[in-house]
């Protein structure tokens, strides 16, 4: 599904992906972890091209990211993505800023896309939110809202981009909820986080990043239990010591 | 108290007063209009940005650079040599019985005997609201927080389809304040056309004036007509802002 081939990203004169190269098949979910500043994010917003990559080569879903010729509002369609700040529209409420995508990309009709978005909001169970306003709901509500909206363009891959840290700690549950159900579901999944649990119960694989690199990957017991690189244990027993 | 304002100046050239007034407010109305157009599409231009591909430097180039050009040529010079400048050099130019660019022969005589000035006026105070309004609507769309562009991008819609449907709503809300004192300006300035013999209210002060000898009675007369029109026009301004915020 998703083919990262020596990619190499600078901002300016520092280098913040360097070499980096994998591959996740389909329905796998991945979650990618590391200090702050380890390029995870950057990595995770060249796959959709918010981003543009200085070397190296990304596909995914057999579109070419890094080609020029490629269309990228095209790929984009086919590949949702979730922010830390969550983004929603401000202007529109909830039932509008997921059936936007869909009308306007897509083509539906405003009732194809309203059924939809109703469809959508009570599987992330804000069905009575449709007609709120994103100001009037919380940083859980808004961030689940903000995953309908991905999902109402029926996207072939999920990116995730730190969807908790933006977060009171009493609502990162109600998000990961949601998400670990959408794993359950058998979706391809590129998640960026902090929430080392959570990582660890639904991934399928877990990328360890530091300095624009891949460090180290395996499944969670091998990261957590007995990771290989002296760079993930140090990380690790930083992140975990406190729990 | 008053005994010494002559009104019957006033009276006398009210006809000229009011068809002056006539010609500021279609001055000033067209002024706003193909203004912000323009300013809209300047805007846009001068932040218009392909990151890759083949549309990266006709982009640039062609896009770009003129707006950042234009803008920077109206909003450097005075507004009243560049009245100068299109009457007497540019709207000739462009419209001339002989050798007119746009319009040639009995259609361009009769444009200029009858309507001239007002094209002539029409077209400057355009032209350098629309520079104006530019940089309004560039700050506006820029102060939109870039996480709204990109989730809007990421679910796969265009860049112009973004900018309606999302930026430029947004934008609107913060722009209606300077617009408002755009507009306002605009009226202001549009005394300035006065210059090019186009009857608007400062001619027809001017004239009266002149008939009399006498400066503080039409002078005075229209100074409170602007005064009016603006005040009207701020609380225009004031009640949008209100109905926006609220939305």
């Amino acid at each position: 599904m998703i083919k990262v081939r020596d990619l190499q990203k600078f901002f300016g004169s520092k280098q913040v992906l360097k070499d980096v190269s994998c591959e996740i098949k389909d329905n796998e979910v991945v979650c990618v972890i590391g200090p702050s500043g380890s390029g995870k994010s950057t990595f995770l917003r060249c796959i959709n091209a918010l981003e543009t990559a200085q070397g190296g080569s990304i596909e995914v879903d057999g579109f070419s990211v890094t080609s020029p010729e490629t269309d990228l509002n095209k790929l984009r369609a086919h590949v949702g993505m979730v922010f830390q700040r969550f983004n929603l529209f401000p202007h529109k409420t909830a039932l509008e800023n997921i059936m936007l995508a869909p009308m306007k990309v897509k083509g539906l009709s405003a009732q194809e896309a309203e059924a939809k978005g109703q469809e959508l909001l009570a599987r992330v169970g804000l069905a009575e939110k449709a007609h709120s306003y994103p100001n009037e709901l919380s940083g859980g509500q808004q961030q689940r809202v903000a995953i309908a909206r991905a999902l109402a363009m029926e996207p072939q891959v999920m990116l995730f981009d730190e969807p908790t840290s933006a977060l009171d700690p009493e609502m990162v549950g109600e998000v990961l909820d949601v998400i670990k159900s959408l794993a359950h579901g058998g979706k391809t999944m590129v998640v960026v986080t902090h929430e080392m649990g959570f990582a660890r119960q639904i991934s399928d694989r877990i990328l360890f990043m530091d300095q624009g690199q891949i460090v180290e990957q395996g499944t969670p017991e091998k990261i957590f239990s007995s990771a290989e690189s002296e760079r993930t244990r140090t990380f690790l027993s930083k992140v975990l010591i406190h729990r | 108290m008053f005994a010494w304002f002559r009104t019957d100046i006033i009276i006398e050239y009210w006809p000229l007063f009011l068809q002056g007034l006539r010609t500021t407010l279609i001055l000033t109305a067209i002024g706003i209009f193909f203004g912000t157009l323009l300013g809209l599409f300047l805007g846009l231009g001068k932040i218009a940005k392909v990151e890759r591909g083949l549309w990266k430097w006709p982009v640039q180039l062609l896009i770009r650079l003129p707006s950042q050009i234009y803008i920077g040529f109206f909003r450097g010079t005075p507004l009243f040599v560049q009245i100068l400048l299109i009457h007497f050099a540019l709207v000739p130019l462009l419209i001339h019985p002989d050798d007119g660019l746009l319009i040639q022969g009995e259609w361009a005589l009769y444009l200029k005997r009858e309507y001239g000035a007002l094209i002539s006026g029409a077209l400057a105070l355009s032209l350098n609201s629309a520079a104006y309004i530019a940089e309004i609507f560039r700050a506006g769309i820029q102060s939109i927080d870039r996480g709204q562009f990109e989730a809007a991008r990421s679910l796969g819609l265009s860049y112009f389809h973004t900018m309606k449907s999302i930026v430029i709503p947004q934008a609107f809300r913060r722009m209606l304040p300077p617009l408002g004192n755009e507009a306002i300006t605009l009226l202001k300035d549009s005394s300035l056309v006065s210059a090019i013999g186009l009857a608007e209210l400062a001619y027809a002060a001017r004239t009266a004036a002149g008939a009399y000898a006498r400066y503080w009675e039409p002078y005075l007369f229209i100074s409170v007509l602007y005064l009016i029109i603006t005040l009207a026009m701020s609380f225009v301004v004031h009640r949008l802002e209100k109905r926006y915020q609220a939305a």
